[in-house]
């Protein structure tokens, strides 16, 4: 599912994000916590960032809604349909073009019933719509009369779907869709926006479910360290290491359960102790001299992108 | 529903237990007090009739039960309590009962404005300091609300009473209703004119507690993640106060305002006695120094109940009105 | 660099509790030393206003309101401090054998808790101060005894959470006694809860002394106390005798916001991670 020819969704172009933070001594210091990053979603394409905890993929949620704390700043574009987004823009296509679908049910308001809710605050109310959307998903129709805590898991999940389904947004961001869930479970939800994606929108699917983000996604953006170190089509990580273009992605590889649960050694670098080079570098089994000293941009190879100097 | 109700019926038998057994505890605490004073009861009572017989002396005596046991004495006071005989006051010679409920009359209209008056505006400058995080107005407001928590409340109402009515002589120096008019014929203006002061010092005796909480309140909505969701969605900052921040911090709120009887009495008392206002706060304080003890047991016993209701109601309120106690399943 | 910076910080808040703490105890001294006849009645400079001689100027009976004030404020921290470290000591107390004893005292103590918010403070202190026939002994057991709730609630919360923490778990596994960990674990984390409890308590002590007196409870008439100078006043409010009834009550309020102000700054230092804010 290729269609190159196409303008992309969404297209991030050398991204960076840091913090200013005060240390206990009051001193100001900049934390980076996404650094060079770049990404493209097509209209029809499930595009996963998949990556451990702590990797800042979380960030690019906000970043893209322009929902970053205050204390960020940023750099690099964002561009939606080729226009490239300023916060007044950002402003006024979250909710309507770009959606999101949070984690879990603690971002519905407690005190707040179902049907309003999911209805937001759009006028007319789309009341007569959600309950097309409910039917649709499943869910029974007395959820909107009730309260955010009385849903079910899979009907939490159902409903933070249906949010993003209401707005008709051509983006859809979800974050984390699938932890707590049961496997049918996280299986319905990506059916759901396998569908999303055949109506022609685009999805950014962040997880850090690996296996997951293989099995549905068209395309994979492996997350590292705050940036993107192999961006290549699914396929290639169904197929092995040996389709696979970067160390770490070859490495989650065998860290699967079902491909023998290697380990990979030492751990992920903190956001402020970022190495100088390669952010791979130090866990990396092929470093040279160069990794180190210099940080190597991302390339195409094989029909993949991949951000390291020797791999062909 | 049947079973929402068999619940919320239980939780209040429940609450009404413990609130009988808190008064209960009340009523031996301060009869305890009491008869521990140093006070003669029957000389006091004799000073305030004027010189008695020895027969009328005798009488008195038998009637404060002076020769029986504590326990006697307080057993036979509990139970012409239970009947809703209070006793009689020795300073103004009528009925304790009678007092109490003209007294509370006055005082729940000092009370009720104050706590209206306090509640609405500590609500409403809260969510400005909420909202405005940070920034000047909760600087300013936030100065102020700590400010106003270091004084004391009878010096307010002095300050008050200084500029109002002794430099400004737009409003009077105290008593409920003017001197030399009869109380019925007393017009409802009149009354108000003469709460205005005593009401505006309780008021900002009690606003800054409600001020502070809200505030923190909104800010911990403001960061919760159903906020940013919404914000996700494209709601913007007054939708978001209007539609999820208040929701979610009026009850806390309200809960507060009903907790805080015993405070609000405790102000009325001193503000009470600032401005000679007649109400329970004020005879309290001249039973006291009276030894007036039938009035001063009735009216620690009544603050108590006063106190107990407001609690039992903030109680309530959480149970049938938040939906997650409202219809969580056992 | 940076570990001296943060030195200097701390030195500041250290530097300014010290000048609070000198402040509160010239005001305390002050008010010690000065004699009698120094406020005695003087009927030929009676009602005089605030000038260069009387700062606050002269009341009814021609005493001298700033030398009276003072000596106000030192009955007020007298009272402030022993009813505060009272109030704590019953706080701490109550608290700990809530948290380590049965849970049935536990019940108990939580019940006689909201026993004690039952009843207005006001209303509580006005029939203890009854009860032991009025005077310093009185006001001085009345607010001790209303004032502890709260901290006791706190410090029930923290010996319950350190209880259950993994070191004091391991301790009782090594076989130590409840004494030795009561000692060892749960008294170095009580002791600045003590003082903070202790210093946040005391500007609400004084305030309640100051209203109780004003209603007639505390001292004697004679007594200089602030809450009296300010009940006195009011019978000479409407003559237009204003400074009785500003002066002292401005400086009392300063007072508390020093105190205030004192608690904040001993909290940063006992406490660090709970002053964020």
């Amino acid at each position: 599912m290729n269609t190159t020819n196409d303008t992309p969704l969404l297209r991030v172009s050398d991204f960076s994000v840091s913090f200013q933070m005060y240390d206990s001594a009051l001193e100001q210091k900049e934390l980076k916590v996404i650094s060079d990053l770049s990404l493209t979603v097509y209209p029809g394409e499930i595009v996963a960032v998949a990556g451990s905890s702590g990797s800042g993929k979380s960030l690019l949620a906000s970043a893209v809604l322009g929902l970053l704390p205050n204390n960020a700043s940023i750099g690099g574009t964002i561009a939606y349909r080729g226009e490239i987004l300023s916060p007044q823009r950002q402003k006024a296509l979250r909710g309507k073009e770009i959606a999101l679908v949070p984690q879990s049910v603690a971002y519905l308001d407690p005190l707040m019933k179902i049907g309003p809710q999911v209805d937001g605050t759009k006028k007319p109310l789309p009341t007569q719509k959600r309950r097309k959307i409910f039917s649709r998903l499943g869910l029974p129709e007395k959820t909107e009369r009730l309260y955010p805590f009385a849903l079910s898991g899979g009907m939490a999940r159902r409903v933070l779907v249906s949010t993003a389904l209401i707005s008709d947004a051509n983006l859809i961001i979800a974050d984390e869709p699938t932890p707590g869930m049961t496997l049918e479970q996280a299986l319905e939800a990506l059916t759901i926006f396998r569908e999303m994606a055949k109506e022609g929108k685009g999805i950014l699917l962040i997880t850090h479910d690996i296996d997951l983000a293989f099995a549905f996604a068209d395309r994979i953006a492996v997350f590292y360290a705050g940036t993107t170190l192999e961006i290549a089509p699914s396929k290639d990580f169904q197929t092995g290491p040996e389709a696979l273009r970067h160390p770490y992605s070859q490495a989650l590889w065998r860290a699967l359960p079902q491909n023998g649960f290697v380990p990979l050694s030492g751990f992920q670098p903190y956001a402020g102790h970022l190495p100088a080079g390669c952010l791979f570098a130090p866990r990396c089994p092929y470093k040279r001299e160069r990794c180190e000293k210099e940080a190597p941009s991302m390339r195409n190879v094989r029909g993949g992108e991949v951000r390291c100097f020797y791999v062909t | 529903m049947k079973e929402r109700l068999f619940r919320l019926g239980s939780a209040l038998a429940v609450e009404i237990l413990k609130m009988l057994s808190l008064l209960l505890a009340v009523s031996i605490i301060a009869f305890a007090l009491v008869s521990a004073s140093p006070v003669d009861p029957v000389q006091q009572y004799i000073l305030g009739i004027g010189p008695v017989s020895e027969e009328q002396r005798a009488e008195i005596e038998e009637y404060w039960g002076v020769d029986d046991p504590p326990v006697e004495r307080y057993l036979n006071w509990l139970s012409s309590l239970l009947k809703g005989d209070l006793g009689v006051s020795s300073l103004y010679r009528r009925p304790v009962g009678d007092i109490i409920g003209e007294r509370f009359a006055n005082s729940l209209a000092l009370m009720l404005c104050a706590w209206l008056f306090s509640g609405g505006i500590g609500f409403a400058l809260g969510c400005v300091m909420g909202i405005n995080r940070d920034r000047w107005p909760d600087r300013i407001i936030k100065k102020i609300c700590y400010l106003l928590s270091s004084v004391p409340t009878f010096w307010l109402g002095l300050l008050l009473l200084l500029i109002f009515s002794v430099w400004l002589q737009w409003l009077p120096v105290g008593f409920s209703s003017p001197i030399g008019v009869l109380d019925s014929e007393v017009h409802l203006w009149q009354r108000l004119y003469h709460l205005i002061l005593p009401a505006l010092t309780l008021s900002l005796a009690s606003f800054a507690n409600i001020a502070l909480h809200t505030r923190q309140k909104l800010i911990d909505v403001m960061e919760n993640e159903y906020v940013l969701f919404a914000r996700a969605r494209g709601e913007g900052k007054g939708t978001i106060l209007r539609r999820h921040g208040l929701r979610n911090i009026l009850l806390p709120a309200l809960t507060l305002q009903f907790g805080s009887f015993a405070e609000l009495f405790g102000g009325s008392v001193l503000a009470e006695n600032v401005f000679s206002y007649p109400g329970l706060g004020s005879a309290v304080a001249e039973a006291g120094l009276n030894s007036d003890i039938p009035l001063l047991l009735g009216i620690t016993l009544f603050s108590a109940l006063f106190v107990c209701v407001g609690n039992l109601i903030a109680d309530l309120l959480y149970r049938v009105v938040d939906p997650r106690i409202r219809e969580a399943k056992r | 660099m940076r570990n001296k910076k943060r030195w200097n910080r701390r030195t500041r808040v250290l530097f300014y509790t010290v000048f609070m703490v000198a402040l509160l105890s010239a005001a305390y001294l002050a008010g010690l030393l000065i004699p009698e006849d120094a406020v005695a009645s003087d009927f030929m400079n009676a009602k005089l206003p605030p000038s260069f001689e009387h700062p606050f100027g002269t009341d009814s009976l021609g005493r001298d309101l700033f030398l009276r004030t003072l000596k106000g404020l030192s009955v007020s921290i007298t009272v402030g401090i022993s009813a505060s470290f009272i109030s704590a000591v019953i706080a701490v107390l109550v608290g700990v054998a809530a948290a380590v004893g049965s849970k049935r005292l536990d019940g108990v103590i939580c019940w006689i808790i909201d026993l004690f918010m039952g009843i207005p403070h006001t209303v509580l202190v006005l029939l203890i101060s009854f009860a032991l026939g009025r005077g310093l002994k009185g006001l001085l057991v009345g607010i001790a005894v209303t004032h502890w709730t709260s901290l006791a609630r706190v410090v029930r919360g923290e010996v319950l959470q350190l209880r259950s923490c993994q070191f004091v778990a391991v301790s009782r596994r090594l076989g130590k006694s409840s004494g030795w960990i009561l000692r060892n674990h749960l008294l170095p984390h009580l002791l600045p809860q003590f003082f903070v409890g202790l210093i946040l308590m005391f500007p609400h002590a004084i305030l309640h002394e100051a209203s109780i007196s004003f209603l007639g409870y505390g001292l004697s008439p004679e007594q200089p106390a602030i809450g009296i100078i300010l009940s006195e006043s009011m019978k000479y409010l409407s003559a237009g005798l204003w400074w009785p009834a500003v002066f002292p009550g401005l400086t009392l309020v300063l007072m508390v916001l020093l105190i205030d102000k004192l608690g904040d700054n001993l909290k940063r230092i006992l406490d660090p991670y709970s002053a964020q804010e």
